[in-house]
């Protein structure tokens, strides 16, 4: 069917209007201005000292670095403890329940991350409601401070973003014939070797995708990191926060802005490519 | 191993352990936060020292609940507006971008497609400041060129809603197209034939299809809008979303009215979801 010229630029026009102003642009601009600097006399620019500062600055890789690693180990915990229970929901349950148990998975997520993380926070802190209990069934004499170090971080990191990896691991799982590991079942191999060569090889474009939303939302938090993991959270974002807002230094915040979007861009396009898939593929 | 394959007592019985395990996980948090909501206590915190509504109704001068808290219900009105103005022009942008890579074919549509679903992999973070820093330079443009002061690019209510609309719209973009991809194009045509305009196919046929996943993009941009917080908070002006506020307070001591507010969002954020939820299954 020809469609009218007419019709084309109606679509064309918001959509390149929305990708060009806000998306290409703002980007552009991010990277000039991590490449400008004042010199000695306060005039502006051109200069390579932003990125210097955080070559020559340990705690400022020192946390790149950290964060990453962090996001990375945040990405492999949360496939742990998602893969079971998807396969528990997509092949275990009882056909009734399952749609029960997708809703109660879905539910906590639709609430913001900022109220999850403060139910943690009662929970957890010094005065919570965990230590609480503990104190009360003489499990402990003092309480304990619970919160404010790496493991509560990652594991408020975990925790919001679960469903990321879920989602798509139960929709792999369910695309998945039983009778493939029937088949297997009834040739005598074991469940290791069921997973190891059907379950994980059909998964792996769920797999994948879930990876990569999760471990890029671990990457670009600011929420959880700041208020769960204390004072000395170290997490990259916040150094950017605090380039803009505290110190005001917005050519070095737009360093490390590029840096941060450098790194998420180069691990996911790595991961896409050691797994054989296309960012297209990947978002439907 | 799955439903049809006998299972072990005890590879039953500790799998339905871990599943219940986990969805205490999921839901403690969330939990705590309603039951301390009612807590007649000054901090939010056990012990229980008895059912109160204080939280929500008391009208000072020792406490305030949150309907006489005009901060926290400043900061729920900002909420909405944000996300009625954000999820309206993110349906209506989307809509024409699947439109647009679904249906026309044109030069570079690859190369959009990609620029489409960059929003996808750019942490919250750098968007918001890329957005800064790209509106301060078109403030100071205007300013110094044509000598006008312009509002929007100051930090303010409309680059709040700019900012979460350059992402949002993404999500909108593929849910939308799911559904497009599923349209029979000789409705289209048919429609033609019997001598409808372009337009009027347009509006009575092919909108009327994807009408379930416009109300069901809408709620989840809505929902996203309503609980983003990692963009919104560099562009955030005078006027704080709930997230924001939230954040603020929970940083420097938390009283139970934050409480109060979460359960207010636990529970309307889950009528809405579920709402969406019942209405997407029915009218597939």
């Amino acid at each position: 069917m020809k469609r009218s010229r007419l019709a084309f630029w109606i679509f064309f026009a918001p959509v390149f209007l929305w990708l060009f102003l806000l998306i290409v642009l703002p980007h552009l601009e991010l990277l000039t201005m991590s490449f400008m600097g004042e010199n000695d006399y306060g005039d502006t620019v051109w200069t390579l000292n932003n990125y210097m500062n955080f070559f020559n600055e340990p705690v400022y890789w020192y946390t790149f670095v950290r964060t990453a690693m962090f996001a990375i180990l945040t990405t492999f915990i949360t496939f742990l403890l998602a893969m079971p229970v998807s396969f528990y929901i997509a092949k275990l349950a009882r056909t009734k329940v399952q749609g029960a148990l997708m809703i109660m998975l879905l539910l906590p997520f639709w609430v913001s991350e900022l109220v999850r993380i403060y139910g943690w926070m009662i929970l957890l802190r010094e005065s919570g409601v965990l230590n609480y209990f503990m104190l009360q069934l003489g499990i402990i004499d003092k309480p304990i401070e619970m919160l404010y170090n790496d493991a509560s971080m990652i594991m408020g990191l975990v925790y919001t973003s679960m469903l990321f990896m879920i989602v798509p691991l139960v929709s792999v799982m369910e695309s998945l014939d039983d009778s493939l590991i029937e088949a297997a079942h009834d040739l005598g191999a074991g469940s290791f070797a069921i997973w190891r060569t059907i379950i994980l090889p059909h998964c792996k474009p769920g797999i994948t995708s879930g990876s990569i939303v999760v471990f890029m939302l671990a990457l670009g938090n600011y929420l959880t990191p700041n208020l769960m993991g204390g004072k000395n959270s170290l997490w990259f974002t916040e150094q950017i926060y605090n380039q803009f807002i505290a110190s005001f230094n917005w050519n070095q915040g737009a360093a490390f802005g590029f840096l941060l979007l450098l790194l998420s861009s180069l691990i996911i396009w790595v991961g896409l490519k050691l797994t054989g898939q296309k960012l297209g593929e990947v978002a439907s | 191993m799955i439903r049809s394959l006998p299972r072990s007592k005890k590879y039953d019985c500790s799998f339905n352990l871990f599943i219940l395990l986990y969805f205490t996980f999921l839901f403690a948090p969330l939990l705590v936060t309603c039951v301390l909501a009612f807590n007649n206590s000054n901090y939010p915190s056990l012990p229980w020292q008895g059912f109160s509504l204080d939280w929500f109704f008391a009208d000072g001068p020792d406490r305030i609940g949150l309907f006489h808290d005009s901060q926290n219900l400043r900061s729920i009105v900002t909420s909405f507006q944000t996300a009625f103005f954000v999820s309206i022009l993110s349906v209506v942008v989307g809509t024409c971008a699947s439109f647009l890579f679904e249906k026309e074919n044109f030069r570079f549509k690859g190369a959009l497609y990609f620029l489409m679903l960059a929003p996808l992999v750019i942490p919250g973070v750098i968007l918001g400041i890329s957005l800064l820093l790209a509106a301060n330079y078109a403030g100071t443009y205007f300013d110094n060129t044509m000598g006008i002061d312009l509002d929007i690019f100051r930090p303010s209510f409309w680059l709040v809603v700019l900012g979460q609309f350059s992402f949002i719209t993404t999500f909108v973009t593929l849910v939308v197209s799911a559904r497009l991809r599923k349209f029979d194009i000789s409705l289209e045509e048919a429609a033609l034939n019997l001598g409808a305009t372009p337009f009027e196919v347009i509006w009575h046929v092919t909108l009327k299809f994807l009408r379930p996943s416009l109300i069901g993009a809408g709620a989840v941009a809505f929902l996203m809008s309503f609980e983003n917080f990692n963009t919104t908070l560099f562009l955030v002006g005078s006027e704080p979303t709930l997230p924001i506020n939230l954040y603020l307070q929970v940083r420097d001591g938390s009283t139970p009215v934050i409480n109060a507010v979460s359960l207010m969002l636990i529970v309307g954020t889950s009528l809405l979801a579920l709402a969406n939820l019942y209405f997407t299954k029915k009218e597939v």
